[in-house]
């Protein structure tokens, strides 16, 4: 089997999916949870579930407590999650008892989120570096596990790009969930966006891992045909552990209830990506690397060759 | 070491681990370590609140770290006096202070009780005894004026609030600030109660005179007849106001008021002039005690604000573990049949092991505690993952040796060696995301994405151990002891 011989064709499926992802990225934008602009969630539940307001209702209600912008969300038979502009204790209890009397029905609050503005903003810096800084460790530490092998830098940047093609699939298509099912990047993502980087970098040294050994046994045969073997012998290990992990996530994601879903789905994205780009992206950008390839990428015939 | 003993060793661990999670588990005291070995569920899967509280530091005022460790211990004080059990407050960051309140949801009236939680003052209440326990309004209107008196500074009428005087409708601020306006420069008797002066029955208002940041060090004493008192030493910038205060009030009472709630109504019996004063009352050790602790620690060094809350419904929560628990016995019960399908009879002693992992996992969330959110039970579920890869790293490898040629034995034990190296890169990658996680969670006060790394480290130590130790020694001992050798297929060689 060879697997690397294809290798454009798996950076071209890559561009495939991240391209638009990330158009949709620039021309939608992310759509912030409070947790990063600043504001408040009320979720409420209403008993009987008939008497549930419809939403024009609500935003009234909310407009004539002083809260302007307030968006209604309905959540099972008989909830609503309201999200406004951040409102104090008093002003919620103000609105719920209105609520109360207006619609003539019992309502219990399910949650109440309130996040000042500079907190939010702290938040998404906080996770910038967190993720500069996670990269940094594993360029460092790769390079210090893989001492004993020629380029051991190379395989530290190829797991970091690979790293940073799973961040890029992760946040495109949350661009586009967001934009079709109305999702918002809160901290969970980020906490889901922070494990694909982890699970992505533990899966593409287990890749490399095996390039390592084998570049001591077979020193005859080119580097190519060493990454190849390698990206081959570990490819069951890849699928079977793949299988397993997306299996529990899928579990998690079907039966876990609402409130991690879109954290569940976006880790299953994380996950698959994260596998694919081991094999088809870290493991590949090795070979790239070593032939020099992007001097001859205008050179049909040597590219031909390399590509053999 | 005998792989007989290896598996005694290996069951001897499994009872205690079963022990540990044994729901009526009385819990382990050894001399001072006491865990009640109860499974901590965050405030997402029981319902509760969170408030992230910062310090206003908005008039230019400093706080250091021994500041922010007191105002918790303040809050935490404050918080317990409410009567909430099981608060827990967390220092985060330079300036802000993360309060957990399991099982409540009345945020407001919390949130107002904490936001109270501000001033201890020194107050004039002139010729008025109050009763400990009467509730007061303080203002603070006068402190200003007195500072700069006692500094020897000019004090210029305050004609914003003469003007307002005019108003027919004086609110009680204005008419305390009327008051002043014109007593302050002669410094006579401040201290009319408002509800007089406007003839209304509403809390009464009296005006603070020093607040608690005045006092240097408070102490317990007890003079000779036996009876105790509490003495006290001003900081440097507030003798002079004291003094100047106590000289022209004696016999006055001043009352002691946190909160706006007299603790205290001492009358003032001496001028005191050198910032060192004693208050004397019918205490006994344990009022006197309180009212020590509650003179250092009543002020909170700044005020603070709330810049985030969050309050979850207890029902919400209970369908978050419910929900949780369900998918992940469904998870596991597929992994269990993957790894039966993809390696038979090492799948199934891979399977016992990870049966292993999760009890041991759960033990030590018991043990630690580590507290349990919606994403802490996510990041165990992935952990489950992890583990699971590094049975299989071992098994396929364990494959191609035997498709190499060599006997079963053999193939076990450099399946091991070989898969080793891959395993522990992988797993330190992990560890590493998870530290940078941690210490990223504790910087906003983040606790969700805290209890998300602490569960995914454990779980990935752990899996090493069930991996590494207990699927080994287990499928050597089955070997041992049946001829599976004879066996191939249940190797799915």
């Amino acid at each position: 089997m060879n697997i690397i011989k294809h290798r454009y064709i798996y950076f071209l499926i890559s561009l495939l999916v991240i391209v638009p992802g990330i158009a949709a990225l620039i021309a939608w934008g992310f759509p912030l949870a409070i947790d990063f602009t600043g504001g408040s969630v009320l979720e409420v539940k209403f008993a009987p579930a008939t008497a549930r307001p419809a939403s024009e209702d609500v935003i009234a209600l909310y407009t004539a407590h002083g809260v302007k912008d307030a968006q209604v969300q309905t959540s099972g038979d008989d909830g609503l999650i309201i999200r406004s502009v951040e409102i104090d204790e008093t002003k919620k209890e103000e609105i719920v008892a209105a609520m109360k009397t207006t619609y003539n029905a019992d309502v219990t609050i399910s949650q109440f989120t309130t996040v000042g503005p500079t907190v939010g903003s702290e938040v998404a810096t906080g996770a910038v570096y967190a993720v500069i800084a996670a990269a940094l460790a594993i360029i460092l530490y790769i390079t210090f596990a893989f001492r004993g092998v020629e380029h051991a830098f190379r395989y530290g940047v190829s797991a970091i790009l690979a790293m940073l093609h799973d961040v890029a699939v992760v946040c495109g298509m949350e661009a586009l969930l967001a934009h079709f099912l109305g999702w918002e990047v809160d901290s969970l993502f980020l906490t889901a966006l922070l494990t694909v980087i982890g699970f992505s970098v533990h899966d593409t040294i287990v890749v490399f891992d095996r390039i390592r050994e084998n570049s001591h046994l077979y020193r005859r045969i080119g580097f190519t045909q060493v990454v190849n073997h390698s990206t081959v012998q570990t490819l069951a290990r890849s699928i079977n552990t793949q299988l397993t992990v997306l299996l529990c996530l899928l579990a998690l994601a079907l039966f876990g209830g609402v409130t991690i879903r879109h954290f569940v789905v976006i880790l299953l994205i994380g996950v698959f990506s994260g596998t694919y780009s081991s094999i088809f992206n870290a493991a590949p950008v090795l070979v790239v690397w070593e032939n020099h390839e992007w001097r001859y990428w205008f050179n049909r015939e040597k590219m031909k060759e390399l590509l053999k | 070491m005998k792989n007989n003993t290896r598996f005694i060793l290996v069951l001897l661990f499994w009872l205690i681990v079963v022990w540990a999670i044994l729901p009526n588990n009385p819990g382990i005291h050894i001399g001072n370590f006491n865990r009640t070995m109860e499974t901590q569920l965050g405030l997402d899967l029981r319902g509760g609140m969170r408030v992230l509280l910062e310090a206003d530091l908005s008039n230019g005022q400093t706080l250091t770290q021994q500041e922010l460790e007191d105002a918790k211990t303040i809050l935490l004080n404050r918080s317990n006096a409410l009567g909430v059990s099981e608060v827990n407050f967390q220092t985060s960051g330079g300036n802000r202070i993360v309060g957990e309140f399991p099982g409540l949801t009345d945020t407001s009236s919390v949130i107002a009780a904490l936001k109270e939680v501000g001033q201890l003052a020194f107050v004039s209440t002139g010729s008025t005894y109050l009763e400990p326990g009467t509730k007061v309004n303080v203002s603070y209107t006068d402190m200003a004026a007195r500072e700069a008196a006692a500094a020897g500074t000019i004090v210029p009428t305050n004609t914003a609030a003469a003007t307002e005087t005019l108003a027919p409708t004086a609110t009680p601020d204005s008419a305390v600030a009327t008051l002043e306006a014109t007593a302050a420069a002669t410094e006579a008797a401040t201290a009319e109660p408002t509800a007089a002066a406007t003839g209304t029955t509403e809390t009464p208002t009296y005006q603070a005179v020093l607040t608690g940041t005045a006092l240097k060090s408070v102490a317990i004493g007890v003079d000779n007849l036996g009876k105790y008192y509490i003495s006290f030493v001003m900081n440097d910038n507030a003798v002079k106001v004291f003094s100047d205060f106590t000289t022209n009030h004696k016999g006055e009472y001043l009352a002691i008021v946190l909160d706006n709630e007299v603790i205290e109504c001492p009358v003032i019996n001496s001028a005191i002039t050198d910032g060192k004063g004693q208050i004397e009352g019918s205490f006994t050790a344990e009022t006197a005690n309180n009212l020590v602790v509650q003179l250092r620690y009543g002020a909170l060094p700044v005020p603070f604000k709330v810049v985030e809350s969050e309050a979850v419904g207890a029902t919400l929560g209970q369908e978050s573990v419910d929900k949780s628990v369900l998918a992940g016995i469904i998870g596991l019960a597929m992994i269990v049949i993957l790894m039966i399908y993809f390696y038979r009879l090492p799948g199934l002693i891979a399977d016992v092991a990870l049966a292993m992992y999760v009890m041991t996992s759960f033990a030590l969330f018991k043990l630690i505690p580590v507290t349990l959110t919606l994403p802490g039970i996510a990041g165990f579920v992935l952990s489950i993952g992890v583990a699971v890869d590094a049975n299989i790293l071992i098994f396929e490898r364990m494959k191609e040796e035997m498709r190499a040629g060599r006997g079963l034995r053999q193939a076990i034990d450099l399946g091991w060696k070989r898969a080793w190296p891959s395993i522990r890169d992988s797993n330190i990658s992990t560890l590493i995301t998870c530290a940078i996680l941690f210490i990223f969670g504790g910087q906003f006060g983040a606790t969700i994405v805290k209890g998300f790394a602490v569960t995914l480290a454990i779980g990935v130590f752990v899996s090493l151990f069930t991996a590494i130790v207990v699927t080994r020694t287990f499928l050597h001992v089955v070997l041992d002891n049946l001829k599976f050798a004879e066996h191939p297929r249940w190797f799915a060689k």
